[in-house]
């Protein structure tokens, strides 16, 4: 039925194989609107979020898809500055991915506000002092950038390559794509940077609270540096679903193993970086604040030690050796582990610095604040991964995003 | 004369001193910090973290067990934090300006017009000062015409906190300017929570004029202020004759006796 719109010399399910898959997975995203409408309509009191969590569940998911949508501009940056050029056949799934995190994260910051109308007062009455600030206009800006990558890949479209004007625009764009991907990088450094900064300059709350170099916190660094070593573990893990769905290799072997080298070596020295940046916070800074590390760790049925274990060995040390290690790289079912664990570290580091921020108590006759999302939460951070996996599959289908893929699946 | 003259030049920096072995915890400074500010409430309060109160009455404890146990009541309205030159925790994080540190008054002010609710502000203060409002403000019948007309009300989704009365101010500064006049007296600019303290624990006035109050109680051997380390620069300050209240202010590694802290006993 929609055959004219199918690249040639590729293999697809069919028509109604397809449509029943985006149903399914549509009704979930139907029930992520219908709580998105509830708490546009009836204001965030549908939330489980209290004066004590004002940030919870959505900056959460936010930071996260961030973090993990880091893939498009380190990869971007590995391509195209660096010179990897491997990396071309998997940089266009990257930007996909990239462009689905970014666009989920503006969908849920727009959820999350009080007043959804007044969004753009963050522009126009911007506060330069403001980590926020920097975070919206990069994200924005980025977003833009993301979007530019996306459309020569729409225009690759078989129909839509028929038409002369687009064809040439989808070519020069491709010519002057160098361009994007160091604007992309340099505005990703900043954005990444200062969603760290947003926790990291929280000088009232000392669990959070980094010193840093003139404005910028150790977070802000700290963020950029697990996205770049994390987002691409992302990509990876995703690749390797989307083999698993479409039960075809999409990218060769060689591909995948020099972005989780890359990655591996990221993931170490993050790892370095990050113990460092705990024992002398847990060692100078808290105390300094009249608080041992342990009294954040500890007094709660949630936040104990195992997190830091978790965060700092379990997913950044462990999958960093297996990926710096070809044995490791070349194993598939430790490649998938060492991604995996990857992903959830860097979503781990997320939640602690903005769940647990909020959770521990500072003055000294306050108390540790729990919290669990409401279904409304739940529904609308369920709905970007819906909308993700929809734009996933409707682009595999129809447009060329695996350059490799004729050639790992020949039809005879 | 030339000291006058000396003053009328030197900015304001409102603050308070409440001396903690007076209050009773009566609750009368909530009260009338409510009416005074058209404070919205809900049918159901029972859940305190959803309750908002500009100005809160904390139970605090030493955390000894009987007949050794001792209570404190300490009422907590914004500190009006100066931070670093202006750079309170809240106004320094607020994405689009919508709270501002002012240098004439040093108060901090909430514009509930420009806020669209981000929180952030709220994720930066370590008092719990500011509140949300979850829910759009709903009055019982005929309550309306019982609200104050200087305050406007808060409506959902932005963040608001106690501002000082800052309205009483500005009436204040109106008359002042009728009358010709640059400077108020003392007890022309009082808050509601002062006025309404029975037991007369809550003193407020300028900390940068030596003719006020406050600025002589600011000295007392026996004064704190909350979480001064974190380096927020209050402009609450609390009285208290007993030292485990005056150490509760803030956090410590060790107790009196030098022996590592254990916070849970404080948080009863």
């Amino acid at each position: 039925m929609d055959a004219a719109l199918i690249q040639k010399g590729v293999r697809r399910c069919s028509f109604g194989q397809f449509i029943l898959f985006l149903a399914v997975v549509g009704a979930v995203l139907l029930w992520g609107v219908f709580a998105m409408l509830l708490c546009w309509i009836k204001g965030l009191n549908q939330t489980n979020m209290n004066d004590y969590y004002g940030f919870a569940l959505w900056i959460w998911a936010d930071l996260a898809v961030i973090a993990i949508g880091g893939g498009a501009f380190f990869t971007g940056f590995l391509r195209y500055i660096i010179g990897k050029d491997e990396l071309k056949n998997i940089i266009n799934y990257a930007v996909l991915i990239g462009f689905i995190c970014y666009s989920s994260a503006l969908l849920i910051l727009a959820i999350d506000i009080g007043q959804p109308l007044r969004g753009w007062f963050i522009f126009w009455h911007a506060n330069v002092h403001s980590m926020l600030t920097e975070v919206a206009f990069c994200l924005t800006c980025y977003f833009g950038v993301l979007t530019i990558e996306y459309i020569p890949l729409i225009l690759g479209n078989r129909q839509l390559d028929r038409v002369p004007f687009f064809h040439n625009l989808s070519h020069n764009m491709h010519e002057i794509m160098a361009v994007f991907a160091a604007t992309g990088a340099f505005l990703s450094f900043f954005h990444q940077g200062s969603l760290g900064g947003v926790a990291g300059v929280l000088f009232g709350r000392p669990f959070a609270f980094r010193e840093g170099v003139f404005i910028w916190p150790w977070t802000f660094f700290l963020f950029t540096w697990s996205a770049a070593a994390c987002g691409p573990c992302f990509t990876i893990m995703i690749t390797k679903i989307t083999e698993k769905v479409t039960r075809k290799r999409l990218v060769k072997d060689n591909v995948i193993e020099l972005l989780a080298k890359i990655s591996g070596w990221m993931l170490i020295t993050y790892f370095a970086a990050k113990t460092i940046d705990t024992w002398y916070w847990a060692a100078v800074t808290a105390p300094s604040k009249g608080f041992w590390m342990m009294d954040f760790y500890s007094g709660n049925s949630l936040y104990g030690l195992w997190i830091l274990f978790a965060e700092i060995i379990l997913c950044a040390f462990i999958p960093g050796l297996i990926l710096i290690n070809k044995e490791g790289r070349k194993n598939k079912t430790a490649l998938m582990i060492a991604v995996i664990l990857a992903v959830i570290g860097v979503s781990l580091n997320r939640w602690v610095m903005v769940l647990q921020v909020m959770a521990a108590p500072v003055m000294s006759f306050d108390t540790w604040a729990m919290y669990f999302p409401s279904w409304q939460e739940i529904a609308t951070t369920i709905l970007p991964v819906a909308y993700g996996i929809i734009l996933i599959a409707i682009s595999h289908r129809y447009l060329p995003i695996f350059p490799q893929e004729k050639e790992l699946n020949p039809i005879e | 004369m030339k000291e006058e003259h000396k003053h009328e030049h030197k900015a304001k920096k409102y603050g308070m001193v409440i001396d903690l072995d007076q209050c009773t915890g009566c609750g009368a400074c909530m009260v009338a910090c409510m009416a005074e500010n058209n404070v919205p409430f809900r049918k159901d309060e029972t859940d305190k973290f959803l309750s908002i109160t500009w100005m809160r009455v904390y139970q605090l404890t030493n955390g000894k067990s009987f007949p050794n146990t001792e209570i404190c009541y300490l009422p907590r309205p914004c500190m009006h934090c100066e931070g670093e030159h202006g750079h309170s925790p809240c106004v320094s994080v607020c994405p689009a300006t919508a709270t501002d540190y002012s240098h004439e008054t040093g108060i901090v002010s909430q514009i509930y017009t420009r806020c669209f609710g981000c929180r952030y502000c709220m994720a930066a203060c370590p008092y719990h000062a500011r509140y949300f409002n979850w829910w759009d403000p709903v009055w019982p019948e005929g309550m309306e015409a019982y609200l104050s007309p200087n305050v406007s009300p808060r409506m959902r989704g932005v963040v608001e906190k106690c501002s000082f009365c800052f309205h009483r101010y500005q009436i204040a500064m109106e008359k002042a300017h009728y009358e010709e006049r640059h400077e108020l007296k003392e007890d022309e600019y009082q808050t509601a929570c002062t006025q309404a303290c029975p037991a007369g624990a809550i003193t407020f006035g300028d900390l940068n004029n030596p003719d006020h109050a406050v600025c002589q109680m600011k000295k007392s051997k026996t004064a704190f202020r909350l979480l001064e380390r974190l380096g927020t620069h209050p402009k609450v300050y609390y009285l208290s004759s007993r030292e485990w209240v005056r150490r509760a202010g803030d956090n410590y590694l060790r107790d009196e006796d030098g022996k590592v802290m254990d916070k849970r006993k404080l948080r009863n």
